[in-house]
């Protein structure tokens, strides 16, 4: 089979997965079912040639799933409750979102076709890459010296939401230190 | 194209689920599904037809190769949305911890 | 309370084992990440993954026996200070900033590509210890909630 019909397979997966997620009432149910859509993005980068990526995204997908679970599994969840207000605001919603679909596919028609992409700087990167950089991994040659800015962008916004974490629960930390170092 | 119109009807699902959902967790699942459409969709856009991975082989000749420059872009989207998801889970259950619920609407209307 | 003494011996001693395996590993993937797919943000998640295991297995109190988070926090923000002074240097003797300065090598060869090992280990580590450190802030939070409650 080529690669497009795996490709339309997997997001058809995964687009009912994650309406799974959505509509389910159990938490546990639904974070499962975000699971089962990551491990089919990580799928469907292994098909589209990208192993760097597969592998972070699988990894992704553990460590996220750890976190939301540890958070959220023993708070009593209280469930939604329905009313008629809600059915039409979803209903309403609904309906934009369809139409905002039909535009798009005008938009999709112009670009370049699946398979074939435009290639432009990228042409540079495949030909001088391993010469110039002298890594054999070109995603590395261009994560770290073509394109180390992004990465520094990228050490920043992580430092800066672990710091907003931190701070956010900086009173208690500071409780629990003291409650350590008296013991 | 009918992958690509997926794609985006995958995007617009974590849309809907943002805009309707009145739990904070299911708000999160959403903001999630939203990150997976759009790494998905630039990684589907670089795809060139019999083309292999981007890293060179000792002793093979690789003809053609797929794009690698979005694929660092998607490598570093993807730490950073684990980052924010770790940031957004602590502000829910610090949500949690003041209002006891995680529906928006009731936050909302106890702040006043 | 029983969650905060970990889970059972048999989990606690196959977690002793196999830690140092997932450590391995992850050094393994970060330190080839310019010759195979990996590289520090996939081996900075496994190793994120290990740590992990300790505080899964043996709870909060083993987690503060067995790391001192106040050092790995120092780790975490002095990697991004290396990262930046990599950078620096790269203006002192290349030219640019982030500039790859050191001699590239031959290709295939473990030592070789210049700054990028550097940076792919500097990132490994910030990755692994933040995205730890996140799991540790979730769990004191833990705490502080069923005290108030």
């Amino acid at each position: 089979m080529p690669t497009e019909t795996w490709l339309i397979f997997i997001l058809i997966f995964m687009i009912l997965g994650s309406i799974t997620a959505l509509e389910l009432k159990d938490i546990l149910s639904s974070i499962i079912s975000i699971g089962i859509v990551g491990l089919g993005v990580s799928v469907a980068f292994l098909f589209m040639q990208a192993p760097d990526l597969a592998i972070v995204q699988f990894l992704f997908e553990i460590f996220a799933m750890i976190i939301l679970l540890r958070a959220f599994l023993k708070k009593d969840y209280h469930q939604e409750s329905t009313s008629r207000l809600n059915w039409l605001l979803s209903g309403v919603t609904i309906i934009v979102l369809i139409a905002i679909f039909l535009f798009s596919i005008s938009v999709f028609n112009a670009l370049p076709p699946f398979g074939q992409p435009l290639l432009t700087t990228a042409e540079h990167y495949i030909a001088h890459g391993a010469a110039e950089t002298g890594a054999a991994n070109l995603v590395a040659s261009v994560i770290l010296d073509y394109r180390a800015y992004d990465t520094l962008g990228e050490i920043t916004v992580l430092f800066t939401a672990i710091l907003g974490s931190l701070t956010i629960l900086r009173i208690q930390s500071q409780r629990k230190k003291e409650g350590s170092e008296s013991s | 194209m009918t992958v690509y119109l997926l794609c985006f009807l995958l995007f617009l699902v974590g849309f809907y689920g943002v805009l309707t959902k009145r739990d904070l967790v299911k708000i999160i699942l959403s903001l999630t599904i939203m990150g997976y459409a759009v790494n998905l969709f630039l990684i589907l856009f670089a795809y060139r037809d019999q083309a292999l991975f981007p890293i060179l082989k000792e002793g093979v000749n690789m003809e053609a190769m797929v794009d690698p420059l979005p694929q660092a872009l998607v490598l570093t989207s993807i730490v950073i949305e684990l980052g924010t998801t770790a940031l957004l889970v602590t502000i829910a259950l610090k949500l949690f911890q003041k209002y006891k619920t995680f529906d928006i609407t009731k936050i909302r209307r106890l702040s006043g | 309370m029983n969650e905060q003494q970990g889970m059972t011996l048999i989990v606690k001693t196959i977690t002793r084992i196999i830690l140092w395996m997932i450590f391995l590993y992850g050094i393994y993937i970060i330190l080839h990440g310019h010759l195979t797919p990996g590289g520090g943000f996939g081996g900075g998640v496994i190793i994120a993954l290990g740590f992990l295991s300790i505080m899964l297995a043996y709870g909060r109190s083993g987690v503060d026996e067995w790391l001192n988070i106040k050092f790995l926090h120092d780790l975490e923000t002095s990697s991004v200070l290396l990262f930046l002074i990599v950078g620096i240097l790269g203006i002192a003797l290349g030219g640019a900033f982030l500039a790859n300065f050191i001699n590239h090598g031959s290709l295939f060869h473990l030592l070789s590509a210049g700054t990028i090992p550097v940076l792919n280990i500097l990132i490994g580590i910030k990755v692994a210890l933040s995205l730890f450190l996140v799991v540790i802030v979730l769990a004191h939070m833990h705490i502080g909630e069923g005290g108030q409650s």
